[in-house]
């Protein structure tokens, strides 16, 4: 009955002012599916303009502490903070509540994706890809969301792509086609979500590439990965995860080169 | 062109000769010849047997196709289909959204409407639907459990035998359909839905722009053959008078006795409107499965091409392939 009252005092109370520079804070996280527990008190922030690259071993939390972070996963406690805004939820005093599928959709704006499996729309041509959520999300007009589709499509190698069907591309370039798509939307934190993992060797360069190139852009980022090389060369800050915990964070040349923790050195050893 | 090719220098080929260039011929399939034999002798026999019969009067037959009656009686049969399937396959929508809802209130609903109407035979539900005067004589819109009224109608003026049987179609056929559009919504993969709602678009969207297109690749086939049946069980109105095709028929037959002949009417009504409706199905699964593969079907202009070509013994053209890799710096 109260909560009504309470809205318009509660975005007072859910940002707590971050630290100026950090895009995203992540605040004592935590999340179970069922009884396992795949998050727990997980912290970190993503300063604004900075990669930041998670490792760590397969079930360690990773990739649902990033679908936590444009709300693909709800959470069982703990805040997200994206440019200030509590992502998912309304804060009433020690609580957070659920906001509606509209809400959340009008957040997630801000916030573009990069799957792991691409998940282009496979009825729709490369350039409908891209253009699908500026006209019908950001109610952008055809012609300039065509417009600067084709700028983006150009941006990641595939000017003469347009007309194609995902179907008729090879991984790397359905890759391609879906940073763009994620980038029409103009969003301000980039997330990728192991997005070199489904490609066949010789296509992941020219997907690292573009990311590289966004990340120069002065791009917000937070990479799932297990590319090494990608993080040392790239990365601002990296986080390594074990067991739903941090296990470690820092600047990339510090948690790679010189880690601290056995479990860190252990897994960087397996995977080289 | 023939000559011995000799062997590249250091590579793994050995001399070639004459003896090895030779033409490769597919295997000979002679029984497909005999058994088209057999099966024309069939059918010439059959032919024959009714064309001789005597007490078949084809005169009536060519006397009724284009009588009056039976054409009155196709359009409405065409009419009753075109209305009952459209709105059943909206309603259908509606149910399958309501089945996959996270909502438990609703998908119970789908779910209970699904089993009632998919439980008891359409023929029961046209002649329930037909007696609807026998259980309400009145239908009246007002507020329940009180006196107050809108507006009332005495219940045999408004549903009238037509609108009885469009009722008992659209509703059974919805039933159905909503099943089939459920398997549809299914069978798009998870990462769809999660790519649409990181784009930021609404579960609503989501569902008109991206679920829903791609569901239909699968939706399409089965509901051809609804619609066929649709078309087919429009006969059954007959039980409660709709002046439908096979009515009018049996109409006619029951006052000159030409029972066979008029049946032969009919059935040749039927097939033609069912060969009619498998063109539209064609271009329909044509069109939704843009992007399914990478080359699109063939026409069926192209198909009987293929065949008339394919007659020569060779190999089948290769599928077009448009995928090109780019090799970048």
């Amino acid at each position: 009955m109260t909560l009504q009252d309470t809205t318009a005092e509660t975005t007072g109370v859910g940002s707590a002012r971050p630290a100026r520079d950090a895009l995203v804070e992540i605040r004592r996280v935590r999340k179970s599916f069922g009884a396992h527990q795949v998050l727990r008190d997980v912290s970190l922030a993503v300063p604004a303009g900075t990669v930041t690259v998670l490792l760590g071993p397969s079930g360690s939390g990773k990739s649902t502490l990033l679908r936590c972070v444009n709300h693909l996963e709800t959470i069982d406690g703990g805040r997200i903070l994206v440019d200030g805004d509590l992502i998912g939820y309304r804060q009433v005093g020690s609580k957070t509540h659920e906001m509606s599928p509209r809400q959340i959709a009008k957040q997630r704006r801000n916030i573009g994706m990069v799957f792991q499996r691409f998940n282009l729309f496979p009825h729709m041509t490369a350039l409908d890809n891209v253009c699908e959520a500026p006209i019908g999300v950001a109610g952008r007009s055809k012609a300039r969301a065509r417009e600067r589709a084709r700028e983006l499509l150009g941006r990641v190698g595939l000017a003469d792509f347009a007309g194609h069907y995902p179907a008729q591309l090879s991984g790397g370039q359905q890759q391609r086609v879906a940073i763009a798509r994620a980038l029409a939307m103009d969003p301000k934190l980039m997330l990728f979500d192991e997005p070199t993992s489904a490609l066949d060797p010789e296509l992941v360069g020219d997907v690292l590439d573009v990311m590289r190139a966004l990340a120069d852009d002065g791009m917000t980022m937070i990479v799932v990965t297990h590319e090494i090389g990608f993080a040392r060369g790239v990365a601002d800050q990296v986080a390594f995860m074990d067991g739903g915990v941090i296990v470690e964070a820092g600047p990339a040349e510090e948690v790679i080169d010189r880690p601290r923790r056995q479990r860190t050195r252990n897994f960087l050893e397996s995977v080289r | 062109m023939s000559a011995p090719v000799s062997a590249l220098e250091g590579a793994a080929i050995p001399a070639l000769s004459n003896e090895d260039d030779v033409e490769a011929i597919p295997l000979r399939r002679p029984w497909r010849w005999i058994s088209a034999v057999v099966v024309l002798l069939v059918l010439a026999a059959v032919v024959y047997v009714i064309a001789t019969n005597p007490n078949l009067d084809f005169g009536t037959v060519g006397h009724f196709l284009f009588d009056q009656r039976i054409l009155e009686g196709v359009w409405l049969t065409i009419v009753i289909t075109v209305i009952s399937m459209a709105v059943s396959t909206l309603l259908a929508i509606v149910i399958a959204a309501m089945r996959l809802a996270s909502n438990p209130v609703l998908s119970s609903v789908a779910w209970l409407y699904v089993w009632a109407f998919r439980g008891t035979p359409v023929l029961v539900q046209i002649v329930l639907w037909g007696y609807l005067g026998l259980l309400f004589d009145r239908i009246v819109l007002g507020v329940p459990f009180t006196e107050v009224v809108f507006w009332s109608v005495e219940t045999n003026s408004l549903v009238t035998p037509f609108i009885a049987g469009l009722l008992a179609l659209t509703l059974n056929q919805a039933a159905y359909s909503s099943e089939i559009v459920r398997a549809g919504m299914m069978s798009v993969d998870d990462g769809q839905r999660e790519a649409a709602y990181s784009l930021g678009m609404a579960p609503l969207y989501t569902f008109r722009r991206v679920l829903l297109p791609q569901a239909m690749r699968v939706i399409i086939p089965p509901m051809g053959n609804e619609l066929i049946s649709m078309l087919k069980n429009t006969s059954l109105l007959s039980v409660i008078a709709v002046m439908e095709l096979y009515t009018q028929a049996s109409v006619i037959s029951s006052s000159n006795l030409k029972q066979v002949e008029l049946l032969i009417v009919v059935s040749a009504w039927y097939l033609f409107m069912t060969s009619v409706l498998s063109i539209p199905q064609y271009y329909l699964e044509r069109r939704y499965g843009r992007g399914a593969s990478r080359a699109l079907p063939p026409t069926p202009f192209q198909r009987v091409r293929a065949m008339v070509d394919s007659r020569r013994p060779g190999p089948e053209p290769a599928p077009a392939t448009t995928k090109v890799e780019v090799v970048e710096k």
